[in-house]
């Protein structure tokens, strides 16, 4: 199981230890360092380390590794699971999940810690849980413990742990019942260079927040349920029913939650909302490369496309840029290489370009590699693989919920080749 | 407002300096001392933030041991916090201080029975975690009553400090009888509880390989597979890890398992997703291929594992080597879903490289188009170890799917264009694969690459180059110019290059022998002179002795034709693969070595199978027992090894004349080597190597050896005999070979026995012929056999019925049987004979054909066969060439049949016949073989294949001796 936990900040220090069993020399980590020199960049660590007598299972989230020290057969998928609830807890405690946030609550982190695991098994990784067994840190109630001396810490036996619905706490009462789900869709795909689709799959999230008083028991159906034929379900949701009904029966847990997680494959048609013209070129012998890029939309329904960013890394014999976009801003960083343009929002009668020339270094022959085309972008109202909610049903409480829906498109990795 | 505002300003500074970083900053000197004080102050909140202090220090790793005795102090209180803070500190320092954590041991004993069950749930897990031996003895009695507490929550907690506790000292936990109530908690009535007793037992029971703690039956599976669905996803993880170890008795009981385990393929966490698939792949071995049911699961699988590419990138690292071994074991699974496998430019390298092996898995000939571009489109990218890794990803493609070489060497060509260094050098080591892969076909590149021979600077693709060159030699019109530039800083290469670019020039001086004398006599000088490289000189002494004494040999032997290579060189080897399957989601499955392996202490040597297919009507009790049930029993007993040769053959002391010596040379490379001392060599290099004290260390070996076996009464190879011309009749059936002179007259005072073996009808006959050379009669003929590998002995008497005078020969035949003691003889089938007469005894060794020994009823069945030769270790094969044997495919398998060796099967690939055959000996064993028969070439090839690969030498020898006969 799970032995010991270091976090290291990007500068190599480890800043934090948690032993489950034994203590570990933090020694140990230095096979983590060497990894962690080797790679070009701070991503490209390995995330499984074998050192003679523990393996060292890491994660990279807000710049923060989390190291895990194992010393037993563990499946490490266990061990990254596990360690992205440590991150998610800490986001969901502190707000922000850095260094110094960390360190400014580090009593709250080591009992959150103590909590979540008990010599090395997962106890109680549930926020709602956890939220009743330490009370995240507020100002206020920071400064009334100070005052009155009563502490973080529930005095209860944390009640949703040993019922029948672990995951929703009971005595829930708000004066506004409310539910509302997001339906976030993100679409990666890869275009090449002529702008043809290599492939295109789209990862969907229903997130929920729900305040509702008692045990509510929701339903929720969808106009086209075929879609969803992969999908990941948060622990409330019956699977026999869905599997019978494609109708998603659940008791919710209380607060904010993901319901599900769908994935639409390279199978489908899947929509691309935007279009890249570009021409970026450099000729032989001549230290100057030509960048030209248009950018449209595509298939959108209608809708605006927005907050659109353009980054591209452009070839490391690129000295400097001079570029003229024809709306937003763009940077390009010499040092990295990386050009990012900042388009804003789309308008279908004057297309956003970017247009200029790139100087080479005198005398540098051609670059080899052609540069992608990164972009990110948001639709509103719209999930991009159709994906329709067609009702929500309350049961077993008597008030009337306030209910909505918001879809949204986003984009993932969403690659222009050129 | 203003006011109130600012009022809330000032908070939120205030708040601020409230935040535990203050922890932080107390570095004075007499930090510790402070700290002391401030824990023995009346005050609670005092108390309460001194311990916080205390804390934060020991988080960041300063020592604050010291304190222990203080913060011992603030444990028995109310307060919940203070005393988590306190247990805290407690866990990190009761090994330093062991005397002093017996203090808390009572407030412990008192907590397990705190009304509040949050509190015994503390105490147990607090208990668990100090790790004192003192301590354990204390805690056995609170934690058995925890065990049966009353609340499900401290139950759960007490199964795992079983655990704990089991660590720390084993015995203890074993002499208490909890592992007993720890079995009895899978079957508590609360999900979590039995989630946390299988976690707890599947612990310790990898400390324990053989212990027999979670023993599976129908009943605990049911109990497992309710609480599946009502814990938490960590509990499932440990439960279907759990499941994934029992074999299920027969396929309805799989599939009904299957049917339960499918609905966690949606569940939200990636480990349990992977321990779902883990188990399903598993036991759909069981399942009936045509079921329907299987279909549908195979469709199943696809959806999550595609998913599980959508994740983080660590989560997809770990997905992808687990993918690897199921697209390995059931490529069906994912074969429409290459896309996902896509590189996306910004995924971590550890990714992409993963993601290309598992492209060329995937890769068909349906989906080669797109493979390729994404491949050309790689290998423009930035990282250098990605861009080869695509290039070599190209050329196994070819390898791979056949139809695609051409457009995969079109596709190499435009990148040896580009002149990007690296991506040129990769471009030729794979073009030489796809050149070992299609010979003759694209040759035509070879003038492209040679223009950038010079561009070559890693050893990999100078050795590729260079082989090309010279496999090639006779269409590359200025092959030894290319070739004498590198020879030139021959010393500065790697010793790959070196091999290579002997075998390079080797080869082209066969070709044109007449343009590079002086480059191989340069190059063969370079190589065993002046070379410190054992193998380098090795090799080169190889060559120089094959040219110097038979050059078309050498040519045989150097311009040999190369097998082909196979299509995927990095598969996995089945049987780990299997096991590995069973393992999926654990580090031995991102590894891809078996778990014993690589983690320290556990498990032992505990493999795990894949259990039977359904059909084969078997039940299977374990997994171990899984795979051996399908395979044929152990190979029959082989002979006893060597003992004492000098054996008791009639109880006399002798000395047999031929015991020892390698068995009779077999091909020509032997020979060339005691030619060579006759200084072959010089005719080469005109003379002088004698002085060379390298070159007689090399040659003093096998000349040493070659003597005594060439003097041996019966010499070596049957086949020198049969130039004597074979002139005594053959009976029909068995073949037998013509007499000779066991014992020589010379040395039996006047006697003189020839003799053979014959098998007819199912009877080996010892035919000798005796001769009285003396000058008196000869009576009281009896005779004896030595202990010999396959137990032959007399069957009756020898019958000299009449005296034997002078000048008088005597024809007798004796039959034998098999049933005699057993003893291995150097060579096998050396038959150590003792013949007594009126005179005297004497003793005479021969050697029988092992074809005496094949069986009539030694024709396998077709699928045995099949099953056997897969079966029987590739190690175990040995091949043979039998030169000049002018026999068609048919003759010769007829011939075969009359020696009792049957053939089950003929094949014709490319004109070459290739005959399937069994022999089965008197003692049980089987030979199987193959017979390479190729159409106007007198040289075949025969490959042996047995359980006891001793044999195969004779049996060859039987082979030759009666194909030529």
């Amino acid at each position: 199981m799970i032995h010991s936990l270091f976090l290291v900040n990007a500068s190599g220090d480890i800043f934090l230890e948690k032993h489950w069993k034994s203590v570990v020399s933090r020694s140990v980590c230095d096979y983590f360092f060497e990894a962690q020199e080797r790679a070009t960049e701070p991503e490209n660590v390995p995330p499984v380390i074998p050192t003679p007598h523990h393996y060292l299972i890491s994660v990279l989230r807000h710049r923060i590794y989390f190291v895990a020290v194992i010393q037993s057969e563990v499946p490490p998928l266990f061990v990254i699971e596990f360690l992205h609830r440590v991150v998610d807890t800490f986001q969901d405690y502190f707000g922000v999940c850095t260094e110094a946030a960390i360190k400014d609550n580090v009593v709250v982190v080591y009992e959150l810690l103590e909590e979540m695991l008990d010599n090395g098994f997962p106890l109680a990784t549930e926020s709602n849980i956890l939220k009743e067994l330490i009370k995240p840190p507020t100002i206020l109630r920071t400064m009334v413990n100070t005052i009155t001396g009563s502490t973080n810490v529930g005095e209860q036996l944390p009640t949703g742990q040993l019922s029948v619905v672990p995951w929703r706490r009971t005595g829930v009462k708000y004066t506004n019942n409310e539910a509302y789900f997001d339906v976030v869709e993100e679409i990666d795909a890869i275009i090449d260079k002529s702008g043809s689709t290599i492939t295109a799959e789209i990862q969907g999230v229903i997130d929920a927040c729900v305040k509702l008083t008692g045990m509510p028991d929701l339903t929720l159906s969808f106009m086209n349920p075929r879609l969803l034929d992969d999908v990941s379900f948060h622990p409330c949701v019956r699977f026999k029913r869905w599997e019978a009904e494609r109708i998603l029966s659940f008791i919710p847990p209380d607060g904010n939650f993901r319901l599900l997680s769908y994935h639409v494959s390279s199978q489908n048609l899947v929509a691309i909302p935007v279009y890249v013209k570009h021409n970026i070129t450099f000729r032989e012998g001549s230290s100057q490369g030509r960048f030209d890029l248009t950018l449209g939309p595509k298939q959108t329904m209608g809708k605006a496309v927005e907050s659109v960013l353009v980054s591209s890394q452009l070839p490391r014999g690129v000295l400097n840029a001079n570029l003229n976009p024809s709306q937003g801003t763009y940077t390009f960083d010499p040092v990295t290489k990386m050009l990012s343009w900042d388009v804003g929002k789309i308008n279908p009668q004057k297309l956003p370009s970017l247009k200029g020339t790139m100087s080479l270094q005198a005398g540098a022959s051609k670059p080899d590699e052609n540069p992608t085309i990164n972009i990110q972008f948001k639709i509103q109202q719209m999930a991009i693989s159709g994906l329709k909610v067609n009702r929500l049903d309350m049961y077993g409480e008597k008030y009337k919920p306030f209910k909505g829906i918001k879809y949204m498109t986003k984009a993932g990795k969403f690659q222009v080749r050129t | 407002m203003q006011e109130w505002a600012n009022q809330l300003c000032e908070n939120r500074q205030f708040g601020s300096k409230m935040t535990d970083s203050k922890y932080f900053t107390t570095t004075k000197k007499g930090e510790i001392f402070e700290l002391k004080a401030e824990l023995n102050s009346d005050k609670k909140e005092k108390k309460k933030e001194a311990v916080k202090k205390v804390i934060a220090s020991m988080t960041v790793g300063k020592d604050v041991s010291a304190l222990f005795p203080d913060v011992v102090n603030c444990m028995q209180t109310d307060n919940l916090e203070l005393k988590k803070l306190v247990y805290l500190y407690l866990m990190n320092y009761a090994k330093s201080q062991p005397d002093m954590a017996i203090m808390a041991v009572n407030t412990f004993v008192k907590d397990c029975e705190d009304p509040n069950p949050l509190i015994r749930a503390l105490a147990v897990r607090t208990m668990g975690c100090i790790r004192v031996d003192k301590i354990t003895e204390y805690l056995c009695e609170p934690l058995r009553k925890c065990l049966k507490d009353e609340d499900p929550y401290v139950r759960k907690t007490a199964a795992v400090c079983v655990a704990k506790l089991h660590d720390i000292n084993a015995q203890l936990v074993e002499d208490q009888g909890f592992l007993d109530t720890l079995k009895d908690l899978i079957s508590d009535s609360n999900p979590m509880v039995v989630a946390n007793a299988v976690a707890a037992l599947s612990e310790i029971a990898e400390s324990h390989p053989n212990s027999n703690l979670l023993d599976l039956n129908p009943q605990t599976i049911n109990k497992l597979l309710t609480a599946l669905n009502e814990c938490t996803e960590w509990g499932q993880i440990f439960i279907l890890d759990c499941l994934a170890n029992y074999t299920p008795r027969d396929d309805r009981e799989s599939q009904s398992i299957c049917e339960r385990v499918t609905p966690r393929l949606s569940h939200a966490n990636s480990a349990v997703v992977l321990s779902a698939v883990k188990v399903l792949m598993k036991f759909m071995e069981m399942l009936p291929k045509d079921l329907d049911y299987y279909g549908t699961l195979l469709k199943k699988l696809a959806p999550p594992l595609v998913t599980l590419l959508s994740a983080e990138p660590e989560l997809q690292y770990v997905a992808l080597r687990n993918i690897n071994l199921i697209v390995q074991r059931r490529p069906e699974i994912l074969k429409h879903e290459m896309k996902v496998f896509f590189v996306k430019y910004n995924d971590p390298i550890y990714v992409k490289l993963e993601k290309l092996d598992i492209m060329i898995r995937l890769a068909s000939q349906a989906n080669i188009a797109q493979v390729l571009a994404e491949l050309k489109e790689y290998a423009t990218e930035v990282d250098v170890d990605f861009v080869r890794k695509a290039v070599r990803a190209i050329g196994r493609c070819a390898i791979k799917v056949e139809q695609s070489a051409e457009r995969c060497v079109s596709t190499l060509l435009d990148l040896i264009q580009t002149k990007v260094n690296y991506v040129v050098q990769e471009a030729i080591v794979v073009i030489k694969d796809i050149f070992r892969k299609y010979p003759n076909k694209y040759e035509s590149v070879i003038a492209t690459l040679c223009e950038n021979l010079d561009s070559l600077d890693e050893p990999e693709a100078r050795a590729a180059m260079i082989w090309i060159v010279g496999e090639y030699a006779e269409r590359i019109d200025n092959a030894d110019e290319l070739l004498e530039s590198f020879l030139e800083g021959f010393h500065d290469e790697s010793t790959q290059v070196q091999l290579q670019l002997l075998t390079g020039i080797v080869k082209l001086f066969l070709k044109k022998p007449t343009e590079t004398q002086e480059l191989v006599q340069q190059v063969l000088s370079l190589a065993t002179q002046d070379s410190d490289n054992p193998d380098l000189r090795d090799r080169g002494y190889i060559y120089w002795r094959l040219l110097s004494t038979d050059p078309v040999a050498a040519k045989e032997v150097v311009l040999a034709e190369k097998p082909l290579i196979s299509e995927e060189t990095d598969l996995i080897e089945p049987t780990l693969l299997e096991e590995l399957i069973c393992h999926i989601g654990t580090l031995a499955s991102v590894y891809h070595k078996p778990p014993s392996a690589f983690v320290e202490g556990s498990r032992g040597v505990q493999h795990k199978r894949l259990p039977g297919s359904a059909g084969s009507g078997e039940s299977v009790d374990s997994p171990d027992t899984g795979s051996a049930a399908g395979v044929s029993e152990a190979p029959p007993a082989v002979i006893p090894s060597q003992g004492d040769l000098l054996g008791d053959l009639l109880n006399l002391d002798l000395t047999p004349p031929t015991t020892t010596g390698p068995p009779p040379p077999t091909s020509g490379m032997q020979m060339g080597a005691m030619d060579l001392l006759g200084g072959g060599l010089d005719s080469l290099l005109g003379g002088d190597l004698g002085g060379n004290p390298a070159m007689a260390a090399g040659f003093g070996a096998p000349p040493a050896v070659m003597p005594t076996s060439f003097n041996a009464p019966v010499s070596g190879g049957l086949d020198d005999l049969f130039d004597l011309g074979g002139g005594v009749g053959m009976p029909m059936g068995s073949y037998s070979p013509p007499k000779t002179v066991w014992l020589p007259a010379m040395k039996a005072k006047g006697l003189e026995i020839s003799g053979t073996f014959a098998r007819r009808s199912g009877v080996i006959q010892m035919e000798m012929t005796l001769t009285n050379k003396a000058m008196s009669v000869m009576t009281d003929f009896a005779i004896q056999f030595n202990r010999n590998s396959f137990g032959l002995a007399p069957a009756g008497p020898l019958q000299v019925l009449t005296p034997l005078s002078p000048n008088q020969s005597i024809e007798v035949s004796l039959p034998l049987n098999t049933v005699g003691p057993v003893m291995k003889m150097e060579p096998l089938n050396n038959l150590q004979v003792a013949v007594k007469n009126n005179i005297d005894v004497f003793y005479f060794s021969c050697q029988y054909p092992i074809s005496m020994l094949f069986v009539e009823d030694g024709k396998m069945e077709r699928q045995v066969f099949l099953a056997t030769w897969k079966d029987i270790p590739n190690d175990n094969e040995s091949q043979f060439q039998i030169k000049d044997c002018h026999l068609s495919s048919d003759a010769a398998s007829n011939k075969l049949q009359g020696s009792n060796i049957f053939t089950i099967a003929k094949r014709t690939v490319e004109g070459q016949d290739m005959l399937y055959q069994s022999i089965k000996l008197t003692n049980g064993i089987w030979v199987l073989a193959e017979l390479r028969v190729q159409a106007g070439n007198p040289n075949y090839t025969v490959s042996l294949k047995c359980r006891a690969p001793e044999v195969s030498q004779s049996v060859f020898q039987s082979y030759e001796a009666v194909l030529k006969n």
